[in-house]
């Protein structure tokens, strides 16, 4: 396998984007990130879109085609992508191998997902089949929160976790979303917001979700020889990618405590990065569900099963602590659009690890110039953990 | 933020017909009151939800036998905002309970007041026809 690195990152805008179409949409995120790495949609010869809703939530059945067309992409190799709200990850891994295997010297992952064209209660229809529709939605009507409170009362149980817990998940999200300016909710909001927001399915609360958000992101990656070639002055390297799975009822997991295939996916791309969690310098976690983000820094080794809560009592997850997690605002208050997440990751620590995000107060200090992504599809059905270095 | 222009797009009505052909058995158990669950008869393995085919080793041979019924709640959620085929019912609480047998099963949890359901307490899993007609299965007070 060659070494890859990516040489350039866009992001739209992520919000209720009713004033575009998933093509339009694509493009805000696709023409930054040619420009950042100097290239033309002609240098690309492989194209992996990460999007999730097609002809579901919004109109286009192939939205890598419309995509592609319209970005000036017809022509590359061409793929949808699908691990659920991990496709953008799953993307990322596939642009990744057509270049580390030598297939291709650049390639593209672009994730990009419409959410808002149809209304709230059939979003949470679709979203809720997406685990075992035949023997978990169909007569039971779970919806994505439900599964996750099916495991943060089983977190809570266990462990001791309040609900005042995982409000400071989404009060500390929802501050660092605030200074970032693509984010889609900017409002700074308190524990006391959270815990009297409406229930939502119980213990979670509205403020315990994440939005239903529009949004696009693209990553270019390229090989050794072309990064030298386009004298790319900062390149990030890929250190390393895990990925594992989940059953698909939940009623076969081992327990509702923790995502086992995010503890596999992250004890791969630990040591095929030959790394460590106590030397990654800041992680972007999957906190769908404020639940999620703590269930995650177990699982990621950030700390000991069962501490997770402690860690955002202490403020440990913040910059200045320990390993800050979600400083670009995470999924809960920088927003979801599903396909588009795990590649809006790469955005971001792409950026952290150039030093140049755009507001000082939430770049993280670098020591390692290491950053790991954690991106769940479904309720731990999918998992991606990549790692990246400069 | 103003309304943005747009068209509505074409209208469908998706309703798929799911083939239950290898597990009749289950749905035809809940009409008569029973929750049936499978065993593979070439590697002892037991399957809820039941299947035709073993996903340990493999073989497409299974017997069926009826369940306890006797769980343990592993966890629960009260589901508020309900999806769009359920807005018709009133809120409603999933559970995962461990049957006696050791299979897992994930289903509504009724004939509790919220504030008595807990992590660890005993529940009974019944089967059960819908007032729409439809078979199903749910947990409740053991009796």
């Amino acid at each position: 396998m060659r070494k890859v690195a990516i040489i350039g990152v866009g992001s739209s805008k992520f919000g209720v984007r009713n004033d575009v179409n998933v093509a339009e949409l694509a493009f805000e995120a696709f023409k930054p990130s040619v420009e950042d790495a100097g290239i033309t949609p002609k240098d690309i010869e492989f194209v992996a879109v990460g999007s999730t809703g097609a002809g579901a939530w919004y109109e286009e059945l192939l939205p890598a085609v419309v995509s592609a067309e319209y970005c000036g992409l017809t022509g590359a190799g061409l793929m949808r992508c699908e691990a659920a709200c991990a496709s953008g990850s799953a993307a990322f891994t596939a642009a990744y191998w057509t270049v580390a295997s030598g297939q291709a010297e650049i390639a593209l992952a672009l994730g990009v997902e419409k959410m808002r064209e149809i209304d709230t209660p059939t979003m949470m229809e679709w979203i809720g089949r997406a685990g075992y529709y035949l023997w978990e939605f169909h007569n039971f009507g779970l919806t994505f929160p439900a599964y996750y409170a099916l495991y943060a009362t089983a977190h809570m149980a266990k462990f001791g976790t309040t609900e005042e817990d995982l409000a400071l998940v989404a009060v500390k999200n929802h501050k660092y979303a605030s200074m970032n300016p693509i984010a889609h909710l900017r409002n700074k909001i308190t524990v006391d917001d959270v815990l009297s927001s409406m229930v939502i399915a119980a213990p979670l609360k509205l403020f315990d979700c994440c939005p239903v958000t529009d949004g696009a992101a693209s990553i270019i990656l390229a090989s050794e020889e072309k990064v030298r070639e386009l004298k790319i002055d900062t390149p990030v390297w890929v250190a390393g990618i895990g990925y594992a799975s989940g059953t698909a009822n939940l009623s076969k997991r081992l327990d509702y405590v923790g995502l086992e295939a995010a503890v596999s996916a992250s004890q791969m791309a630990y040591r095929i990065a030959k790394t460590s969690p106590d030397q990654i310098d800041v992680a972007v976690v999957h906190d769908c569900f404020t639940i999620a983000e703590i269930m995650a820094y177990e699982d990621l080794g950030f700390c000991k099963k069962g501490e997770g809560a402690k860690l955002i009592r202490e403020g440990q997850t913040e910059i200045g602590g320990k390993i800050p997690v979600n400083v670009d605002g995470g999924l809960k208050a920088k927003g979801h659009p599903i396909g588009a997440t795990g590649c809006s990751m790469i955005y971001e620590l792409t950026k952290q690890l150039r030093e140049e995000t755009v507001e000082r107060e939430r770049q993280a200090p670098m020591k390692n110039y290491a950053a790991l992504a954690h991106n769940v599809g479904g309720t731990g059905h999918y998992c991606y953990v990549t790692i990246l270095r400069r | 933020m103003a309304a943005m222009p747009s068209i509505k797009s074409r209208e469908i009505k998706i309703v798929q017909d799911i083939p239950v052909s290898k597990t009749l058995p289950f749905w035809e158990g809940l009409k008569q009151g029973k929750v049936l669950a499978t065993r593979c008869v070439n590697c002892g393995k037991l399957h809820f939800p039941p299947v035709a085919d073993c996903s340990q080793c493999l073989a497409s041979n299974m017997e069926w036998f009826e369940l306890s019924g006797e769980a343990t709640i592993e966890t629960f959620t009260h589901v508020v905002v309900r999806p769009a085929t359920f807005q018709h019912e009133k809120p409603y609480t999933v559970a995962i309970g461990r049957l006696k047998e050791g299979l897992r099963v994930l289903a509504w949890l009724t004939g509790f007041k919220l504030s008595e359901i807990k992590v660890g307490m005993k529940a009974k899993l019944v089967a059960k026809i819908t007032p729409e007609g439809n078979p199903t299965y749910e947990f409740t007070r053991p009796e």
